[in-house]
C-alpha cells in the first residue's frame, strides 16, 4: 500500500500536516498535543506552485537513495517497505546526506536531536490507515495500491473524456 | 446507536431513520469527519480575502496571518464575532418584540394586546418610564419606545443591563469599559474591531467581546419582559414532553424556533379551527407541540407539550404522524425539507429573514397575523387527510413535565412559605446547607456529545449533593423528556436537604409534594430570568454576584447564541461550565484569560471540562470555594459517593 496523491483535489487545507504531527504525540488528540514538549512536528507537506496545491509525502523508494547516502547505516527499509531511520542497527549522526539525496526534499531536521527527520508510518489509525491519508477532506492523499490507482484514474478518464464521444458518435 | 442519544424516543427513530436510508444530523457529523483542526483551534481567519490565514499550531509552520496577526490576534477575534452573532440573535427576537408592543400600543396589531400589565407596570418602574395616569396601551406605546432606543447609537448606558444587576455588577462592569450603550452599536463595535486592521491586542479584544455580552444580555431580557407583558408572564403548569404526545388521530403541528410573537397566537388559532381539523376527520382535533425554545415559550404559558430539541428535531417526521412544522427562526435545520419530503409534513416557514429552499413560506404579518395562523393550521389540516391510510409509528415515550417557573413564579411560590420576605427561605437554606449552591443549566445540545448525557449525568451528581437546579431552553428540554421536570423525581434524584426544601415549598403552594428537582425557567433569552432571582438573592445577602454560590453550565453547547450566553455570565461574575472545548486553545493567552485571568476582573471564568462527571465534581467544586468565601460550611464531592 501507498500514500499516492491525486493533486487536482488538494484545497491547500493543511489538514494532512496537523494528522501528521497529531499522530506523532503520545496522547494522539489534538487537544494532547498542543501540550506536547516538545511540539510535535509534521512529516509531510504542501506546497504550492502556480496555483496548485502540492502535497510532498516520502515515497519509501524501492530504490532509495537515502538510504544510498547514509553513511552511517541508519536509513534502511523494514521489511514492510517503510524508508526509516530509526530502530535500525545503527543511529543517525545528523549528517544531513539523506536530505541532500532526497529528490522530493520530504526529509527535514531535528535540530534538538540532530537527527533526520521523516515519514515512518508510526501514525496508522486504527484501521491501518495513515493519519495524513484519513485527515484529507477531499480524498486527495489516498492510501491503495499503484494499480488500483492507475485503474481509477483509467475509469476517470474514460467517464470523463471518452464515453462522452462514444455517446454522442 | 446508543452512542447517539440517552432518549429512548430518539434512538427508535434513529432506526427507523437508518431502516430507511433517512439521512440525519448524526449522519452529517460522520460525514463531515475529519474536522478541520485549524478550525477546532480557532487558528483560521477569513476576515480578507488576502487570507484565508491558517498558524500552525506546533510552530512549525506559519506563526502570522499575511496581515501580520498572531495566534492570540486570530482566535481572539473569532471569539468576539461569535459573541457579535449570538447578540444579534438574541436582540434581533427582542426588536421584533419590541415592534410588536409599538404595534399594539398604535392599534395596528389587533391580534395582540398587552397581556401582563403589572409587567408592563413593573418594567416602566425599573425603567424609569412614569406610569403615573397612563392606561395601559399609553405606557405600553412608553416602554416599547424605550426598548427601541435601547438598540441604536447612544450617549447613556444599556438601561436594560444596568438597571436589572447589582450595583457592585455595574461597577465592576464599568471598570472594565464594559457597560454598552445601544444593543446594536455593541455589535457593530464588535465587527469593526474585528476587521483586517484594527483591533490586534488580545485582551483589548477580549474586554470588547465583554462589553458586547452584556448588551447581548440587555437583549435577552428585553426580548423576555417584552414576551411577558405581551403573553403574559408565566406560571406553573402541568403537561408531559417526548415524541408519545404525537396522537395518531389528531393533527399533529409543531411549533419550531424561538419567538412566541407567531407561536403564541397560533395556540390562540388552533382553538378557532378545532372544529375544522375534527370535521376533516381529526377525532382528536389539532394537537399542538412544541420543538426547542418555540416550544419553551409555548410550553411555560400554555402548557403545549415539548415534542423534542435541538438536534432530534428531524426525528419527529419519522413517526409519518406529524403534518406540520411551523417555524420562526434559528436553530432550524435546513434538513427538516428533505426529511419531510419522504413524508408529506409541510414544513412552513413565516419570516421573510428565514426562508428554507422546499419550504411553504408564508410571510406572517403582525397586523394579520391570527387569520394568517389559520391558514397555516389549514395546510396541516390538509396534510393530515393526505397522510390517512399511512403507517404511523409513535414511540410510546412520555414523561410528566411541570414547567412554567419565571421569576415571579418562583418569588411567589417562595412567598407561601415566608410572605413578608419571600427571598428568606431560600436564602437561610443555602446558607444552613440544605441548599448547597444553584447550578442553572443552559445552552443547546450538541451532536458530537451523545444525546442528553451531559446534563442528565451531572443533573444526577449534582441533585444528590443539594445543588438547586434552573434550567432553560434546550438543557430544560432535555430534563423534561428524562423526567426531572416531574415532582416525583425529586423523591428519586434530591439529596436530603435539597428534597426537604423543595417539598416543603410544593406542600405551601398545595402541591401535596414537592417541585420537581429541576426549575424550567423558559427559552433560552430567559436566562434573564435566572439572573433576576441571582440579583434579588445577593442584594439580599449584600453581596455581589461574584461571590454567590451559583454556576452556570452549558454542558452540551453548540451555537453562538451560547457563547454569547456563557459570556455575559462570566461578565455576570459566573464560574461558566462548558462541556464542549470552545475554539479557542490556539492561543494560550486567550484560553488563560477565559479559564483564569477573568477571575480577577469580573470574579467569573470559565471551567471547561468534557467529561460530565468530572464536571459536576469542578462546578460542585466551585460552589464549595463560594462558600467558603462567605464563610458558610462547605463539603467535599467525595462526601457523597
Amino acid at each position: 500500500m501507498e500514500i499516492l496523491i491525486r493533486y487536482e483535489r488538494c484545497l491547500g487545507c493543511h489538514s494532512c500536516e496537523l494528522a501528521c504531527a497529531v499522530a506523532h504525540t503520545p496522547g494522539k488528540t489534538l487537544i494532547a498535543a498542543l501540550a506536547a514538549a516538545p511540539p510535535p512536528r509534521k512529516r509531510l507537506f504542501v506546497e504550492q506552485g502556480d496555483g496548485h496545491r502540492l502535497p510532498f509525502v516520502c515515497r519509501h523508494c524501492e530504490e532509495a537513495y537515502c538510504v544510498d547516502a547514509c553513511i552511517s547505516g541508519a536509513m534502511h527499509r523494514r521489511p514492510d517497505g517503510t524508508v526509516t531511520n530509526e530502530g535500525g542497527l545503527h543511529s543517525c549522526v545528523g549528517c544531513w546526506m539523506c536530505v541532500m539525496a532526497c529528490p522530493y526534499g520530504v526529509i527535514q531536521a531535528d535540530y534538538q536531536k540532530r537527527e533526520a527527520l521523516k515519514c515512518d508510518r508510526e501514525c496508522l489509525t486504527a484501521s491501518g490507515t495513515p493519519a495524513c491519508v484519513a485527515a484529507c477532506p477531499m480524498g486527495a492523499l489516498v492510501y491503495t495500491t499503484v494499480d488500483e490507482f492507475a485503474q481509477d484514474r483509467r475509469r476517470e478518464y474514460g467517464q470523463d473524456h471518452i464515453l462522452p464521444g462514444l455517446q454522442a458518435g | 446507536m446508543s452512542e447517539r442519544s440517552l432518549d429512548a424516543a430518539s434512538l427508535q427513530m434513529l432506526r427507523v431513520a437508518a431502516g430507511r436510508g433517512v439521512e440525519t444530523v448524526w449522519d452529517r457529523l460522520e460525514r463531515q469527519q475529519p474536522q478541520c483542526g485549524f478550525g477546532d483551534l480557532g487558528l483560521c481567519c477569513r476576515h480578507c480575502v488576502q487570507g484565508p490565514c491558517r498558524i500552525d499550531p506546533f510552530g512549525d509552520g506559519p506563526q502570522r496571518g499575511v496581515c501580520g496577526a498572531t495566534a492570540d490576534t486570530m482566535v481572539a477575534r473569532g471569539l468576539l464575532r461569535a459573541i457579535a452573532a449570538g447578540t444579534a440573535a438574541h436582540s434581533g427576537h427582542a426588536k421584533h418584540l419590541a415592534h410588536v408592543l409599538a404595534k399594539v400600543a398604535g392599534g395596528s396589531a389587533k391580534d395582540y394586546a398587552v397581556k401582563d400589565d403589572a409587567k408592563l407596570r413593573a418594567v416602566a418602574a425599573r425603567l424609569g418610564v412614569d406610569g403615573e395616569g397612563k392606561d395601559t396601551l399609553e405606557l405600553a406605546r412608553a416602554v416599547s419606545q424605550a426598548a427601541l432606543a435601547e438598540f441604536s447609537e447612544k450617549e447613556s448606558p444599556q438601561a436594560w443591563a444596568v438597571s436589572t444587576l447589582t450595583h457592585g455588577r455595574q461597577e465592576a462592569l464599568g471598570r472594565l469599559g464594559a457597560v454598552p450603550g445601544g444593543i446594536d452599536a455593541a455589535i457593530s463595535e464588535v465587527m469593526h474591531r474585528t476587521t483586517m486592521g484594527v483591533d490586534a491586542d488580545p485582551l483589548n479584544l477580549l474586554a470588547g467581546g465583554l462589553k458586547c455580552a452584556v448588551a447581548d444580555y440587555a437583549g435577552c431580557h428585553l426580548a423576555t419582559d417584552l414576551a411577558d407583558i405581551l403573553f403574559g408572564t408565566p406560571q406553573p403548569v402541568v403537561s408531559e414532553a417526548n415524541l408519545g404526545v404525537l396522537k395518531e388521530r389528531a393533527v399533529n403541528v409543531a411549533l419550531h424556533g424561538h419567538n412566541p410573537v407567531l407561536s403564541d397566537l397560533v395556540v390562540t388559532a388552533a382553538g378557532e379551527v378545532q372544529q375544522e381539523a375534527r370535521a376533516a376527520g381529526a377525532e382528536e382535533g389539532i394537537n399542538l407541540v412544541g420543538i426547542c425554545c418555540t416550544g419553551n415559550e409555548v410550553l411555560m404559558r400554555h402548557g403545549v407539550p415539548p415534542l423534542t430539541h435541538a438536534i432530534s428535531q428531524e426525528l419527529p417526521i419519522l413517526t409519518g404522524a406529524l403534518d406540520a412544522i411551523i417555524v420562526d427562526y434559528q436553530c432550524i435545520y435546513p434538513s427538516l425539507v428533505q426529511v419531510a419530503e419522504c413524508y408529506g409534513t409541510r414544513v412552513v416557514t413565516t419570516m421573510g429573514i428565514a426562508k428554507i429552499p422546499g419550504a411553504t413560506h408564508l410571510e406572517v404579518e403582525e397586523e394579520k397575523a391570527l387569520e394568517q395562523s389559520k391558514e397555516i393550521l389549514r395546510l396541516a389540516i390538509v396534510a393530515f387527510q393526505a397522510r390517512q391510510g399511512r403507517p404511523v409509528e409513535i414511540p410510546a415515550v412520555k414523561t410528566k413535565v411541570v414547567a412554567g417557573f419565571s421569576t415571579e413564579a418562583i418569588v411567589a411560590a417562595l412567598g407561601k412559605l415566608s410572605s413578608e420576605d419571600p427571598l428568606k427561605p431560600l436564602l437561610d437554606n443555602i446558607v444552613n446547607g440544605n441548599i448547597q449552591g444553584v447550578v442553572l443549566f443552559a445552552g443547546c445540545a450538541n451532536v458530537k456529545v451523545p444525546q442528553d448525557r451531559n446534563f442528565i449525568t451531572m443533573a444526577a451528581e449534582l441533585l444528590k449533593r443539594d445543588v438547586l437546579l434552573l434550567a432553560t431552553g434546550c438543557g430544560a428540554g432535555a430534563f423534561a423528556r428524562h423526567g426531572f421536570l416531574d415532582p416525583a423525581a425529586t423523591l428519586r434524584y434530591a439529596g436530603p436537604g435539597l428534597m426537604a426544601v423543595l417539598t416543603a415549598i410544593g406542600e405551601a403552594n398545595g402541591l401535596s409534594g414537592p417541585l420537581p428537582p429541576v426549575l424550567h425557567m423558559g427559552s433560552c433569552v430567559d436566562n434573564s430570568r435566572a439572573v433576576d432571582v441571582a440579583v434579588a438573592l445577593a442584594n439580599k445577602l449584600g453581596v455581589d454576584l461574584d461571590r454567590l454560590p451559583v454556576v452556570a453550565s452549558a454542558p452540551e453547547y453548540t451555537t453562538e447564541k451560547a457563547v454569547s450566553i456563557g459570556t455575559w455570565a462570566v461578565a455576570a461574575g459566573l464560574p461558566v461550565h462548558l462541556g464542549v472545548v470552545p475554539p479557542v486553545l490556539g492561543s494560550r493567552v486567550v484560553a488563560e484569560t477565559l479559564t483564569a485571568g477573568l477571575k480577577e476582573l469580573t470574579g467569573g471564568y470559565f471551567i471547561v471540562e468534557t467529561d460530565p462527571l468530572q464536571a459536576a465534581a469542578r462546578v460542585y467544586e466551585a460552589i464549595q470555594q463560594r462558600r467558603a468565601g462567605l464563610g458558610l460550611a462547605t463539603r467535599a464531592f467525595a462526601e457523597v459517593g
